[in-house]
């Protein structure tokens, strides 16, 4: 099966599991997002006819709320948190910091695929600011200096994975 | 089952477990964050090494978030002690030490843990527990979250069983006496909403509780949703049975999957054992509640905003009235509480109103929960009795300022709030209070800064939330603060006029009165209070082109002292991401400041025995032999 086909069985499932009423939307578009990673245009256009409402509306729902993303993120997501008190403790800085060191803005994915940034306006660890989350795992107390660091188990792991699978090429 | 039945279950299955030893660890997200899952894991493996039959029970945080991972150990017949910054190193230790032997691990202690059994836990080594005084944590850290026995062995749903005998009017009655005002910022006077939801005709009624705790900086929902969730389904029920409603839900932000989970467990363990259900304690009154997930939007949190939100649609507000409850979900009346108000009805009904009433000001009864952090030591929650002092709340609670620095400014109530200076520390803590003082109470952050922040930036910082955040309905909410937005940003480049303030003010003003609810009609607030208070950082920027805690990165350089550079070490050049930083071995260091990206490392990395990095503003004060390079600053 190919990608697109297991996405589109995917989402039949969860469509199968509602009820046929506006109300479920946000729940929808919550699993949806949960079960393939972002909101294909192709999902959304397949919600709004299963709950009969226009194409429009549903884009102009999913696009008003922060959680919702229309671009697959990398393997290695990479959360700033720009709290109050992660703001004060330098979150900019490590927020530039990130961008440099992963070569891309924030809301961006990288094109190898491996790390995307987003910054969020709090994740309620302010003792611990200014944080960083990589790929679900909290980094306490970032420093410019400490960002390749955290970064660097990440970049291993990317750089095995292909090198290993330049071997496999290399042996073929 | 009667109550009572299900009282007695409870209360022995909790006795049991007092009889033994139990290690209770904190594993709120904030535990988390700091590690506690580790030390969980190092208890069991240790205990199991050692064949020791201890139950490790997850509980949730105790508000002492600085000292996270937070461990208690309890033991019949002898003293119940704290420790803080567990690690899973010192776990062997805890374990032969106190949970196996007898030797209490002064050395690793924070104190020893009082209270229980319908009391407050508190630590009497701690100061801090003197000024507080604790209803809704009153639990938190000493329950299971995830054990409905354990809330009710500890005097949980003895409220809601009260209620049930009595009228709904009994019920808002004891509300009335009590003078609880919504803990979600506004203090609007609960005991009116519940009334005029109970009055209103037409039917299904709804409850909702509002856990989309969006503000910046601000975690006591989380909190109290993770630590103690079943104070929170109690008081929703009891608001069921009061209005006549047979549904509620609580509106959680999704950014909080464990206070979801936990919200979850409640409610399945309440249907379980008949608290909610068909048929509430036997009484016949029928009572369910749902999850709804927010999907992060800040604006959400305004009453018909998070409505919308819950119909499936932009979450936009409207126009008040109808009030919700009269037209709230589905057009059908709706009473909508935030987490801590319906946290405190259960006390109310089962101590009375004139208990509560009796703690706090005039105007303000019962107990405030803060989130503190920032600049401050000691930081997480405190709930505390109105009219406590803000001095008294970040030093004596507190812990005073991180590393001897001086307090600047201390901000409350998030993008609504405003930034209080030094010579306002002394007033209390009330909706009244800090309303005159040009801030609010809001949903309860706190967030201290010190002299290392720059008040114009945090006051762009604000604003930049409040931007991004407005839901766009209102012309002068999302444009009038994107203006603002934009002169506080030349300001902080030093491209600002002294013209720029009176058009601040102007356009604060404006955006206030244009603004349909309460995003964009306090949005200004962190702007006015901070030219009220701060004006003299405001002019320093404008005039001087200087930014007085050296924060601004177009008003600032970095610089190395060539009489403190240690010139052999090379610290600086190797991290400089940018190259910024030339000189051989030997030779002083030199910035490039065409190339500086302002990042700080060298100042970061530069050895604190020579601390040769400094910050300096106005970019004009770095000395006059680099002075060509400043060109690209201006």
């Amino acid at each position: 099966m190919t990608e697109e086909e297991q996405a589109r069985q995917a989402l039949g499932e969860i469509l199968g599991r509602y009820k046929k009423d506006r109300k479920n939307l946000l729940p929808l578009l919550q699993e949806v997002q949960t079960t393939l990673g972002y909101l294909p245009g192709k999902a959304l256009q397949e919600i709004a006819d299963f709950l009969e409402m226009s194409d429009i509306e549903v884009w102009g729902v999913a696009t008003f709320y922060n959680q919702f993303r229309f671009a697959p993120l990398g393997k290695y997501h990479t959360v700033v948190c720009m709290g109050t008190a992660c703001h004060l403790a330098g979150g900019r800085l490590i927020l530039d910091a990130l961008e440099r060191e992963l070569g891309i803005k924030v809301g961006e994915t990288a094109e190898d695929g491996n790390f995307s940034l987003e910054r969020v306006a709090c994740i309620g660890c302010c003792m611990l600011a200014p944080v960083v989350v990589i790929k679900g795992k909290i980094h306490p107390k970032m420093t410019p200096f400490k960002v390749e660091e955290a970064l660097m188990p990440y970049r291993q792991s990317t750089e095995d994975a292909s090198s290993s699978r330049e071997d496999r090429k290399s042996r073929t | 089952m009667t109550f009572e039945e299900i009282n007695r279950k409870a209360k022995s299955e909790w006795e049991a477990l007092q009889r033994g030893v139990s290690v209770l660890i904190g594993t709120a997200t904030c535990g988390q964050a700091a590690g506690a899952l580790d030390v969980v894991d190092s208890f069991h493996q240790e205990l199991r090494r050692r064949g020791a039959e201890v139950p490790t029970i997850k509980v949730g945080c105790t508000g002492l978030c600085y000292a996270d991972p937070f461990v208690t150990i309890s033991k019949p017949g002898s003293l119940r002690v704290a420790y803080g910054n567990v690690t899973p190193d010192s776990v062997p230790r805890l374990v032969e030490g106190y949970v196996v032997g007898d030797d209490p691990c002064l050395e690793l202690a924070l104190g020893t843990v009082e209270g229980g059994d319908g009391e407050a836990i508190y630590v009497p080594e701690l100061p801090r527990f003197e000024r507080e005084r604790r209803i809704i944590l009153s639990r938190c850290g000493y329950i299971d979250p995830e054990n409905i026995n354990h809330y009710i062995a500890n005097g949980g749903y003895g409220g809601l069983a009260k209620a049930l005998k009595m009228s709904p009017e009994g019920i808002i009655g004891e509300l009335r006496r009590s003078g609880l005002r919504g803990r979600g910022g506004a203090g609007f006077p609960t005991h009116l909403k519940w009334e005029q939801c109970c009055k209103a005709e037409s039917t299904p009624k709804y409850v909702i509780c509002n856990a989309d705790e969006g503000d910046p900086g601000a975690f006591m929902d989380r909190v109290v949703l993770e630590s103690d969730p079943h104070q929170v389904v109690e008081g929703m029920i009891i608001a069921g049975y009061a209005t006549g409603a047979e549904q509620g839900y609580v509106y959680v932000r999704a950014e909080y999957p464990l206070a979801i989970e936990r919200i979850r467990i409640a409610l399945k363990q309440a249907n379980e054992v008949g608290i909610l259900g068909d048929n509430v304690l036997g009484s016949g009154f029928r009572f369910d509640i749902e999850i709804a997930a927010g999907a992060g939007a800040f604006v959400s949190g305004e009453a018909t905003a998070l409505v919308a939100a819950m119909e499936g649609r932009r979450s936009e507000p409207r126009l008040k009235p109808p009030h919700l409850a009269e037209a709230g979900l589905w057009d059908k009346p709706t009473l909508l509480n935030n987490v801590k108000t319906f946290a405190y009805v259960p006390l109310i009904i089962e101590q009375g109103g004139d208990w509560f009433a009796s703690i706090g000001t005039e105007g303000s009864k019962g107990t405030a929960m803060f989130t503190l952090a920032g600049k401050v030591v000691n930081s997480g929650l405190a709930e505390v009795p109105m009219g406590t002092t803000l001095r008294e709340l970040v030093y004596d609670i507190g812990g005073g300022i991180v590393g001897d620095k001086e307090f600047k400014a201390v901000q409350i109530g998030g993008p609504s709030g405003g930034c209080l200076s030094e010579t306002l520390l002394d007033i209390p803590i009330d909706y009244d209070s800090l309303k005159q003082a040009g801030s609010m109470m809001g949903s309860g952050g706190m967030i201290v800064m010190d002299e290392d922040n720059c008040m114009v930036d945090a006051a762009r910082f604000f604003l930049d939330f409040s931007t991004k955040e407005s839901c766009g309905k209102c012309t002068m909410c999302r444009l009038g603060t994107l203006q603002m937005l934009h002169i506080l940003e030349d300001i902080t480049a030093g491209r600002g006029k002294i013209e720029d303030l009176d058009a601040l003010l102007t356009l604060a003003e404006d955006v206030k009165m244009g603004s349909l609810c309460g995003l964009g009609r306090t949005a200004p607030n962190p702007v006015l209070t901070t030219l009220r208070y701060f004006r003299d950082e405001y002019e320093a920027h404008i005039l001087e082109k200087r930014c007085p805690a050296r924060v601004c990165p177009e008003l600032t350089v970095y610089y190395i002292l060539p009489d403190k550079c240690d010139r052999g070490c090379e610290h600086c050049v190797l991290t400089c991401p940018t190259e910024a930083i030339k000189g051989e071995k030997g030779q002083v260091k030199v910035i490039d400041q065409e190339k500086c990206s302002k990042c700080g490392t060298c100042l970061e990395v530069c050895p604190p025995e020579y601390n040769a990095v400094v910050k300096l503003s106005p970019v004009s004060s770095l000395p006059s032999s680099e002075s060509p390079a400043t060109e690209a600053w201006k």
